[in-house]
């Protein structure tokens, strides 16, 4: 479909806006509803919307797999290291208390980062289900 | 400061583990970080254990969230022994792995294979480790689903039918869980298992916790594989490969009755499962059907590893057995024969293993004359096949004498016939294989004499030598099994 001038205006218009309400609703899941998921899934969904109108090859080069295949495997590292720096700071595992001073502030650090790991994950997990099933041949 | 978080690390590192070995993106790191998380779960498990034993119960608040409110983790006697089963077999099988992986999968899955294996760990030891009812079953769907990808990894084609069907009946299986679950929580209100069982001494046996009961209860039987919801295991356990099959025989079912356990007597009590309810009656007959046929079925297999995966089902059935007797002795038998079968069994599928490797499957024809061509696997497999009939001086024999004793204390003298008449099945498929590994000629289809590497016959040696080490020395196995049996039944050990 690169070829219809509508769609790719379009999408160069739309994609920006997409990958910024992603952030959006990350960070503004501290407030209402939102979080890490929902943000994952619409900065995939933006990629995804990329691969529609130029093709998987052109998306692929913007995102190739070993980016994709890192995310998903960052994203629980990331929470996991915030359970970590909770033991390092000499509280329990994942315990967010002991992250700042004031600890209603730990407890922001604490969901902040893990809603970092959990949208890295699910972006990285959403566009490789697209890639392997948009990259499957029939054999 | 380490030890006192070991009951969340025995679960972490595993779980951490597994994204580290996906971003390393090789199989050399991968297999030596596996290895090497599974042996601190080993570690942390048998510390936890000594633990336990000094000190009584270990409670660990996550994120320092006090319980009911927050996750707890929650260590006993009966938990921490299954920490210690599932992650022996776990250091056992990670070694293992570097060879029986390298011959069986091709080389861009084998990182994948080892991260996988560490998410199916840290599933178990979740299960076991956390005291939490909706924790359990965030854990039994990672090892479950790490279950399906490690049994679709397998090189014959039937294995991705396999890991289907396993799919569908674990997803049912872990669906009846979590409506179990709800229940709970709706006449609870919380989903901490210590609190729910507190709560539920007082308005235990209404419907609703029946129907929670018959939910977890058919949930739990098709995740540990109970006759008749058991169809999932023979075909899973036949085309997974070597490694994985070993690993899921040792511990997957096991930990499932470790949630069994879990439920009846700490959540619902002794007094309404066992007593007001038919349970017993309904396990007992079950239990039965189990051992007998699957046992008469495992004589007609034409593949050992396929035989041997009936004879799991058989022997779930003398687990379970023990829980229906309802003695203190009914259950120290279960939960001995819980470890017992395990390294018994997975010793057997570490060796059928090595016969894969050399021979390219464990079909009986080509087994002909194999003692002569890998003396020292078949020496093995005899060996195990010893403890798994529950000869004298092997682990499998403290089992079934636990389990006999347990039966004619209960008052079921015919029920002790049937576990020694039973036994005679197993002596008659594991001569099966002696007939055709020493009585038959070689042909055509053995192997040429060789045995597998020693990095695969030594974990497999490591767990022979365990069925007879706890033959001898039962001070760890029947006294924690009695410990656990002890607390699950309330009152002094």
């Amino acid at each position: 479909m690169k070829r219809e001038p509508v769609l790719r205006v379009v999408g160069k218009l739309l994609i920006p806006y997409m990958l910024m309400f992603a952030l959006y609703v990350q960070f503004h899941g501290d407030f209402g509803p939102g979080g890490g998921f929902q943000a994952g899934v619409i900065a995939a969904a933006s990629i995804i919307f990329y691969a529609l109108i130029f093709g998987l090859p052109a998306a692929r080069r913007l995102v190739p797999d070993v980016v994709v295949e890192t995310m998903v495997a960052l994203g629980p590292l990331i929470y996991l290291g915030v359970g970590v720096a909770g033991l390092a700071l000499g509280g329990n595992f994942l315990d967010y208390f002991v992250l700042d001073r004031d600890p209603v502030a730990g407890q922001h650090r604490g969901i902040f980062w893990v809603e970092i790991g959990v949208l890295v994950t699910v972006s990285g997990v959403m566009l490789k289900i697209f890639y392997m099933f948009a990259g499957h041949r029939r054999p | 400061m380490i030890a006192e978080h070991l009951p969340a690390l025995v679960v972490v590192v595993p779980l951490a583990a597994a994204p580290l070995i996906v971003l390393l993106r090789s199989a050399a790191l991968g297999w030596a970080l596996a290895f090497a998380a599974s042996l601190f779960a080993f570690g942390a498990s048998l510390a936890l254990a000594a633990e336990v034993a000094r000190a009584g119960v270990i409670s660990y608040h996550l994120g320092s969230w006090p319980p009911p409110w927050g996750i707890e983790y929650r260590i006993d006697a009966l938990s921490a022994f299954l920490l210690v089963l599932v992650s022996a077999i776990g250091a056992v099988v990670a070694p293992y792995a570097w060879r029986s992986i390298a011959a069986e999968l091709p080389r861009e899955q084998h990182y994948l294979y080892h991260a996988v294996f560490c998410l199916c760990l840290a599933g178990l030891l979740g299960m076991t480790a956390t005291g939490d009812a909706f924790n359990v079953f965030v854990f039994m769907e990672i090892a479950s689903l790490a279950m399906y990808v490690l049994i679709a990894l397998g090189r014959d084609r039937r294995a991705l039918l396999a890991s289907f069907q396993y799919l569908i009946l674990g997803t049912i299986g872990a669906t009846f869980y979590v409506v179990g679950v709800g229940l709970l929580y709706l006449v609870t209100g919380t989903l901490n298992i210590a609190d729910m069982a507190e709560r539920l001494a007082h308005d235990g046996g209404t419907r609703p916790v029946l129907a929670a009961l018959a939910f977890i209860t058919v949930g739990l039987s098709l995740k540990l594989a109970l006759f008749p919801l058991h169809l999932w295991l023979p075909n899973a356990y036949a085309y997974a490969p070597s490694a994985v099959t070993a690993f899921l025989a040792a511990t997957a079912t096991k930990v499932s009755v470790y949630v069994l356990l879990r439920f009846y007597f700490t959540v619902f009590g002794a007094g309404l499962v066992l007593e007001t309810l038919p349970v017993p009656e309904i396990l007992i007959g079950l239990s039965i059907a189990a051992i007998v046929s699957a046992s008469l079925v495992a004589l007609w297999q034409a593949d050992l590893k396929r035989m041997f995966a009936y004879s799991s089902v058989a022997q779930i059935g003398y687990i379970t057995l023990g829980i229906g007797l309802a003695t203190r002795d009914g259950l120290t038998a279960a939960v001995v024969h819980l470890f017992n079968h395990g390294i018994t069994k997975g010793a057997l599928f570490l060796l059928i293993g090595g016969i894969a490797l050399r021979a390219g499957g464990a079909g009986f024809e080509r087994l002909r004359g194999l003692g002569r061509a890998m003396p020292l696997t078949s020496l093995g497999i005899t060996l195990a096949g010893l403890s798994l009939i529950g000869v004298p001086g092997t682990a499998g024999f403290i089992s079934k004498w636990t389990l006999v004793l347990g039966a004619i204390e209960a008052g079921y003298w015919w029920l002790a016939a049937l576990v020694v008449l039973t036994s005679l099945i197993a002596v008659a498929y594991v001569w099966r294989f002696v007939e055709a590994a020493y009585l038959q000629a070689p042909d055509a289809r053995t192997p040429p004499a060789g045995e597998a590497p020693f990095s695969m016959l030594a974990p497999s040696w490591l767990l022979v030598g365990a069925c007879f080490w706890f033959g001898f020395d039962t001070s760890f196995t029947v006294e924690s099994a009695r410990r656990a049996a002890a607390l699950m039944l309330g009152g002094a050990p």
